[in-house]
């Protein structure tokens, strides 16, 4: 318990707040990892997965390339990319939108493919082009699916980014990896708090933009096929196979 | 009018699903494609607005090739409503009636307005335009199906087994509606059922087909009635077991000017009406047969095909 007031005691000491080891410094850095991981992240598995759920090809690829790549070992695998490219951001950024883009890629071929087939048949029939199908009827109705997806992501992002201390970059990481280096226990626990509370955070904000971006009639489980029951059903905003960090 | 030049179909797996058909239908009429499951029916219905592609011969509508222009503008110029009505989820009612107007650039206010209008046309409380089709009972939501076919006010309306999927007394409504409807709007109707009931009360013209979309027999109600012109027409009509040949019941002691007819098999089929017990026009030559339309005579077809 002492341990843990410890660690609360240097967090809220405004001295460790700033400066440059401080700890709006890092957290800023650790956001900055985070945020352009995310962003690349996105721009490759978002569009991939939905052109595979869309025209229903290449699944089987997919599938197995993203597990592969979610058993790969992020630790392992940056020290890998370290030893090739030398020190610096890149590696990191690398191995985190390795880990990021399977959950996105999920997230967003399971929820095109969980879009009844009759009503994107009927989009057609209709007369919408192939674009206005995928932006105007599979996207909205997959997107508690796509940003579950999106979620997951971050926070295994958020998580991971701890690793960042390792490899000579900063971030909250470096306060743990500080710490178990010195064994100053405090400082370890209190990165390690940090990144939590990060995590926490960060996913609060994420679920309250989910009830902006998700359409009212699917945020209400009114989306159902008129084959199924009446009876209504519980929010939907599911996460995507929520996979262990891979630290 | 929509022409049918020597189309057929054969799928990629190898299934041929319409073999050489041709068929003229003639606009502003109902033209009715009836037959079992797997006959190729619907296949031909989704050919008119392109969903699926011939495999060779040509479709022409009032003289056009329809695989001259883009599948997507064919496809809004022409009213398309199927079974479990196949609404957008994700909007409300209203939005999906204006579904197609607005994709082609009509304003909102505009394209709501006329929503709502044709809500009144179909027979639909304008109150619930502003739900989502799961909220709506499924003959609300085949309504607002045929509502948004209308939007755009087409000439052709495709309809795929509409109400197929609502109970019987809801698919009773929506027939008459649509017969109103047609009666008021004149539309060139191609509508697809395997019940042969739906074909015979909707049809200005049937076309009754066997596998790969051979026509068995086309013509109108009547004429299919009076002289089926196979024994699959006949088997299929209902004729060959007697469902459609009545006969006065002479068991039943008679009470008023209604007589009871009975079909075939012996099953009460419904009764005629014969002022003081005397068929109107009742002689040796009257066949009960045709005039079965104009009595009760629904309680037995429906599951027939």
């Amino acid at each position: 318990m002492n341990l843990f007031l410890d660690a609360l005691n240097f967090m809220f000491d405004p001295a460790n707040l700033t400066g440059a080891n401080g700890i709006l410094s890092r957290l800023v850095d650790h956001l900055w990892y985070t945020g352009l991981s995310m962003a690349v992240a996105v721009v490759i598995g978002i569009p991939l997965g939905l052109l595979v759920g869309h025209t229903g090809r290449g699944r089987n690829a997919v599938v197995a390339v993203s597990s592969a790549a979610r058993a790969l070992p992020t630790l392992g695998l940056i020290f890998l990319i370290i030893l090739y490219t030398g020190l610096g951001v890149g590696p990191l950024i690398v191995v985190l939108v390795i880990l990021a883009v399977p959950p996105l890629l999920a997230g967003a071929y399971s929820g095109l493919e969980a879009v009844n087939r009759s009503t994107i048949d009927a989009a057609r029939a209709i007369g919408m082009t192939e674009w206005q199908i995928l932006f105007k009827v599979e996207m909205p109705l997959a997107m508690p699916l796509i940003f579950g997806g999106i979620r997951s992501a971050t926070l295994q992002v958020i998580a991971t980014a701890t690793i960042a201390g390792y490899v000579g970059l900063t971030g909250l990481g470096r306060f743990l990896i500080e710490g178990l280096a010195l064994r100053d226990y405090k400082l370890a626990l209190a990165g390690a708090i940090l990144v939590i509370a990060l995590a926490l955070c960060v996913d609060t904000i994420l679920a309250l933009a989910q009830r902006l971006v998700i359409p009212h009639g699917v945020a209400r489980g009114l989306t159902r096929h008129p084959d199924e029951s009446a009876a209504p059903t519980p929010r939907q905003h599911g996460r995507v196979s929520p996979a262990p960090s891979n630290l | 009018m929509i022409e049918f030049h020597s189309v057929t179909k054969r799928f990629p797996d190898g299934t041929l699903a319409v073999e050489d058909f041709s068929l003229v239908l003639p606009s502003r009429k109902t033209t009715v494609f009836v037959g079992s499951s797997g006959c190729g029916k619907t296949t031909l219905l989704r050919m008119i607005n392109r969903m699926i592609d011939p495999s060779s011969g040509s479709i022409e509508i009032d003289g056009v090739d329809i695989a001259s222009g883009s599948a997507v503008a064919l496809r809004r110029s022409i009213g398309y409503v199927m079974q479990n009505s196949g609404l957008l989820p994700h909007r409300r009612v209203i939005d999906n009636v204006a579904t197609v107007p607005l994709l082609k650039g009509v304003k909102k206010v505009d394209a709501h307005t006329q929503a709502m209008e044709l809500l009144d046309t179909v027979g639909l409380d304008r109150a619930l335009a502003y739900r989502y089709p799961s909220q709506l009972s499924g003959g609300q939501q085949q309504r607002v199906g045929v509502a948004r076919g209308l939007a755009v006010n087409p000439n052709i309306l495709l309809m795929d087994e509409p109400f197929g999927a609502v109970d019987p007394i809801v698919r009773d409504d929506l027939q008459q509606e649509l017969l109103r409807l047609q009666h008021d709007l004149d539309k060139t109707v191609v509508f697809v059922t395997h019940d042969i009931d739906e074909a015979f009360l909707l049809g200005d013209q049937v076309v009754i087909l066997e596998k790969g979309a051979q026509i068995a027999q086309v013509g109108t109600p009547k004429e299919i009635l009076a002289n089926p012109a196979s024994d699959f027409v006949a088997s299929f009509i209902g004729a060959d077991r007697g469902k459609r040949r009545l006969a006065v019941d002479s068991t039943v002691s008679r009470s008023g000017d209604d007589v009871v007819l009975v079909d075939g098999a012996g099953y009460v089929a419904g009764v005629i009406e014969a002022p003081g017990g005397v068929l109107p026009g009742a002689g040796a030559g009257v066949s009960t047969n045709s005039r079965a339309r104009s009595v009760s005579n629904k309680t037995d077809q429906a599951g027939d095909a």
